[in-house]
């Protein structure tokens, strides 16, 4: 029998203004517990929340980049729930009017036709605080420094067919929220997760199957399996005559697989309403227009822009726009060569590579994006040679060393003083009577040897075009 | 000089000429609350040290002419449901019996830039949840004028102290009543003002959408000069408003000639006792004789007032007390071995009767299956009843009407039955839903010679107008000059 | 609306009370007397009346995004029951 797999996502995304979204806190991650904390996002008898204004701009933001209409007239409500990450016991959010409602991203198929994945809204809220399972003594510590950092809830429809939609689908989603600057889906750090609703039906049939839901999962590999797992498992179910029971699991991503979440013994009711503490918010026709008027350019018309008008190919086009860290070192680095083809060549090779050798994900490149671009144009210009290039990148890469200055410390600059290196390559001929002979004897690998004798001597540094006619030119 | 027959802005004027010092005042206010309030048990905490501490810094202030609020130098009373950054704030509650805030109250900072000095921590209903200060869990206030009655509530306490002369002016907050009620049961005068004229940041929630700071004074005079200071735009607080300008000069002239004052007759109904009905016709004749018109009128949404405010205030209120639960402050019970003991143990012990039978109510009318029966009802009904206001309003500019259907009553009689007690919130819960503010002030007495208080309601930030109203009466009665013998 | 004692012991639950049986029979009373009052609103017609959650119109107040801190960690817990290492401390969840 053919199955069906149905999925719906609920992304949520943490936004990256300097504060939080009702109170003044930074939203800088890590940092000692509870140091990001004031009376308002601990929760203290008597405080208020105050919106953040840029939450509402991202918020708007983010609605345009995905094609959805923009609600005008917002407001919030109170979500209630007694949890120790929740100081308030309420979260604020958004149930009755959320602010971007009826937009799509488009991705490919599995039949390799476009295919919309529709949004069915975007909310504005509040993250929770963290919870520190305390291995010594039988507690949990709370932590509130997450609190009130905002969010974003992207809802989508449940247009998900395969685990390679979903994955395509946050890609770009991913991408999108990047490039148009509102947060920096730093997975591992939590500020882009999802939940995956998930359920199987016949092929065929119109009815949606019981699903399930599989909360915070916050790593592409992990998505795809616990997708291919679940999916799996309620297949074997039905199968086997049984029925899926709609719960919310946790997947175990070392064990490969998901187990049930028990269910809470107290009676749960998100008794949502109206928040009284803050004033609906109105969005004018002309703010929208402005957000629109400023927004980035978006990965689809980036990837246009960098085929037509810089005649990158298209591999290297697919690449560079999956991530708006490559993006910025990108279009850094040809502002400060001018070669969009040299600067593609390096982040296509030398860099890729060492970002492969050391598992390192682009958003966590932690050097000065200025270097790169330095780098090519001391190799261009015959300041250093290529293979110094490469070594001083993976200099830059590890270490952040500023090139230039990291070349003069050690010294690596290339010999281009001709008559420096004519002395040096008198020497060598002084010293290798035999290989001399052979050459003028009319044997050519004995040339090749005394470049690389030459090439030694000058410790690398000189062009081996140089080193070549000069060579030449001394033997005569 | 005397200073504890003064009203505060007496008070104020005699330390800003000299012939007061604010130590003075300190220690006439300390020594008579120490004599008393064993008695009556008007405050939970006092502030003695952190008052002391800074008078000298005051008194220089006014000296020098930096501190110039006519209220400058003048002791206050704070209902304690308000926050004081290192003073105890407990909403006479056993689950916060240990808190002590971090921050000031956007009031309190007010009030101390203006040179103002805090007394103490005023008893309350919990949780400000009450009609009668009865439900406090640091016992019940006496009222100054019956040591067996109660001082009403919620704000007990402030309306005690002022009427007892424990404090020369006071702050309360008013939800439903809980400032004009127990200023009409004690004797004195009070403002509920419009809604966001005052900061609510640092009042501990009760139902957001309806609570108000406001003052508690022993005249009109009073209650517009502590107006003056604690009013105004806050930017800590969403919901409060670019006040259209406040001159205390403006609200104190004293004249109701030519104004329009409507009486509705659903206020003088079912269940009024006949002292306080005459109290407001003969109050009607006094501003009559004032030179205004005043006449009747129907407003039969008075009805709908009770169910409507029960709703929207316990919906709130049950979210609002979702948060105190043994883990960041407050009371934790120590039987408490897992977490779900931890919230369930620390909140059945901390809170008492009242305040849980509000959270059930509140956890009913928002569950799912009753949301648009009850609290989506009622939020239409809030529309309707500020309609109703808006209209009278035409024809009117100001309405009047008695706050309490009867005088205090004896400690221990309202308990029993909470649905009385709530029934007689009747006339001034509805000037919360509709957000417009009221003045309470005295009017009379009962045949026991307990006090009787009348309402001025206004146009929303009309205070100025429902002030002179107020003071134009106060001039031609004598009412409010009348004081409680203490035992 | 008729109460009775599972209903009582449903909205204990949401709201993380426990009473006693003397208690919740009162309550029940107490409940059904409120609520049986609080049924009279449905005789007021609201048919086409748009539902008021905020008193007056007031619309976007909003700050800038700008950080200021005025807590220290210590104002912070200093009203906690228990602390630990800078953190609140709560019996182990398990979820």
């Amino acid at each position: 029998m053919e199955w069906e797999i149905v999925m719906g996502l609920e992304v949520h995304t943490e936004l990256s203004t300097k504060t939080k979204i009702f109170c003044n806190c930074s939203t800088q991650f890590g940092g000692e517990p509870n140091t990001h904390v004031c009376e308002i996002c601990s929760g203290m008898p008597g405080t208020l929340p105050l919106l953040n204004k840029n939450v509402v701009e991202y918020a708007v933001r983010t609605g345009i980049a995905t094609n959805c209409a923009i609600t005008q007239y917002n407001k919030f409500d109170r979500k209630n729930y007694f949890y120790p990450d929740l100081p308030k016991a309420y979260q604020i959010s958004q149930l009755y009017l959320p602010i971007c409602r009826n937009g799509y991203i488009e991705i490919k198929g599995d039949d390799g036709e476009t295919k919309k994945i529709r949004i069915h809204e975007i909310h504005m809220e509040e993250d929770a605080g963290k919870l520190i399972h305390d291995e010594w003594e039988d507690c949990t510590l709370v932590d509130y420094n997450r609190c009130g950092v905002p969010l974003l809830e992207i809802v989508s429809e449940p247009d998900f067919r395969s685990a390679d939609e979903v994955l395509q689908y946050l890609e770009k989603l991913r991408a999108i929220l990047q490039y148009i600057g509102v947060s920096d889906c730093k997975m591992q750090e939590g500020s882009l997760r999802a939940d995956i609703n998930l359920s199987v039906r016949k092929k065929g049939e119109e009815k949606f199957g019981v699903r399930t839901e599989m909360k915070n999962m916050n790593s592409f590999k992990a998505i795809g399996r616990a997708i291919e797992y679940e999916a799996q498992r309620q297949i074997e179910l039905l199968e086997d005559g049984g029925t899926v029971v709609q719960e919310t699991r946790r997947w175990d991503d070392s064990k490969g697989i998901s187990t049930a979440m028990r269910s809470k013994e107290d009676a749960q009711d998100y008794k949502y309403f109206p928040e009284p503490d803050l004033p609906p918010i109105e969005i004018s026709d002309e703010y929208i227009e402005g957000v629109k008027n400023n927004l980035p350019e978006l990965p689809e018309e980036k990837k246009q822009r960098y085929m037509t008008e810089l005649g990158l190919p298209e591999y290297d086009t697919n690449i560079i726009t999956g991530s708006v860290y490559f993006v910025r070192l990108f279009e850094r680095t040809v502002e400060v060569t001018g070669s969009p083809k040299d600067s593609a060549n390096w982040i296509m090779g030398d860099l890729m590579k060492l970002l492969n050798d050391s598992q390192t994900l682009p958003e966590n490149m932690a050097f000065d994006f200025d270097s790169l671009g330095k780098i090519i144009n001391l190799v261009n210009s015959g300041k250093i040679n290529r293979g110094t290039g490469k070594k001083v990148l993976e200099k830059v890469f590890s270490e952040n060393v500023d090139p230039e200055k990291y070349i003069k410390d050690n010294n690596l600059a290339a010999v281009t003083d001709t008559g420096a290196i004519k002395s040096v390559i008198e020497q060598v001929i002084a010293e290798n009577e035999k290989s001399v002979n052979e050459y003028k004897g009319g044997k050519t690998q004995a040339f090749q040897y005394l470049i690389g004798q030459s090439m030694r001597a000058l410790r690398g540094k000189a062009p081996a075009q140089e080193v070549q006619r000069i060579l030449k030119e001394l033997l005569g | 000089m005397d200073i504890l027959n003064m009203t505060a802005t007496e008070l104020g004027m005699a330390i800003k000429n000299g012939e007061v010092t604010v130590r003075e005042a300190l220690d006439a206010y300390f020594e008579k609350i120490e004599k008393y309030d064993g008695t009556y048990h008007c405050y939970n905490t006092l502030c003695k040290k952190e008052a002391y501490r800074r008078a000298d810094e005051v008194q220089k202030g006014i000296d020098e002419k930096t501190l110039t609020s006519p209220l400058a130098g003048v002791p206050i009373g704070i209902k304690d449901n308000i926050c004081t950054k290192g003073v105890k704030t407990t909403c006479s509650s056993k689950i916060l019996c240990n808190f002590v805030p971090p921050y000031n109250a956007t009031v309190i900072a007010r009030l101390e830039a203006a040179g103002m000095i805090v007394l103490g921590k005023l008893n309350m209903d919990e949780f400000a949840m009450g009609s009668t200060t009865e439900t406090s869990a640091t016992g019940v206030t006496h009222n100054p004028w019956d040591i067996n009655k109660v001082p009403g509530g919620s704000s007990g306490g402030s309306a005690a102290a002022v009427s007892a002369g424990l404090a020369p002016v006071a702050l309360g907050s008013d939800t439903g009543g809980s400032i004009r009620q127990p200023c009409s049961f004690c004797g004195v005068a009070g403002l509920k003002p419009t809604y966001g004229a005052v900061s609510r940041y640092g009042l501990v929630a009760y139902a957001s959408s309806l609570d108000q700071i406001g003052p508690v004074g022993q005249t009109v005079e009073d209650c517009a000069n502590m107006f003056s200071v604690i009013s105004g735009k806050d930017e800590k607080d969403g919901t409060s408003m670019v006040y259209p300008e406040f001159s205390a000069e403006e609200a104190l002239r004293g004249d109701v000639k030519g104004k329009k004052i409507g009486i509705p007759r659903d206020y003088l109904g079912d269940g009024i006792s006949e002292d306080v009905k005459n109290a407001i016709l003969q109050a009607a004749e006094v501003f009559k004789a004032l030179g205004a018109d005043v006449e009747m009128f129907d407003m039969p949404i008075v009805k709908y007032a009770i169910p409507a405010y029960y709703i929207i205030a316990c919906a709130e209120a049950c979210s609002n007390l979702s948060r105190y639960d043994g883990i960041k402050y407050g009371y934790k019970s120590d039987k408490a071995l897992n977490l779900r003991d931890t919230y369930i143990m620390s909140r059945s012990e901390g809170f008492g009767m009242e305040v849980k039978r509000r959270i059930m109510l509140g956890n009913f009318v928002l569950s799912s299956g009753y949301y648009d029966a009850y609290y989506q009802k009622a939020l239409k009904a809030k529309k309707l009843i500020q309609n109703a206001f808006f209209e009278a309003f035409k024809q009117y500019d100001m309405i009047l009407g008695p706050v309490a259907p009867t005088t205090a009553p004896k400690i221990g009689e309202s308990l029993s039955d909470p649905l009385k007690m709530y029934l007689g919130d009747i006339y001034t819960v509805m000037i919360n839903i509709a957000g417009v503010p009221s003045m309470s002030a005295p009017c009379g007495f009962d045949s026991d010679g307990m006090p009787i208080g009348m309402q001025i309601i206004g146009k929303p930030f009309c205070e100025a107008e429902i002030m002179n109203a107020a003071q134009a009466f106060e001039k031609a009665t004598e009412y409010h000059t009348k004081k409680p013998n203490l035992k | 609306m008729t109460i009775n004692k599972e209903l009582v012991k449903y909205l204990e639950s949401l709201g993380r009370i426990e009473l006693t049986e003397e208690q919740r029979t009162a309550t029940e009373k107490d409940l059904q007397d409120i609520l049986t009052y609080i049924d009279t609103l449905n005789e007021l017609p609201t048919d086409g009346v748009e539902p008021l959650s905020h008193s007056f119109p007031v619309t976007n107040v909003m700050r800038e995004d700008e950080v200021a801190m005025h807590n220290t960690r210590d104002d912070i817990l200093q009203n906690a029951p228990e602390e630990k290492d800078g953190c609140f401390v709560v019996p182990k969840t398990v979820d």
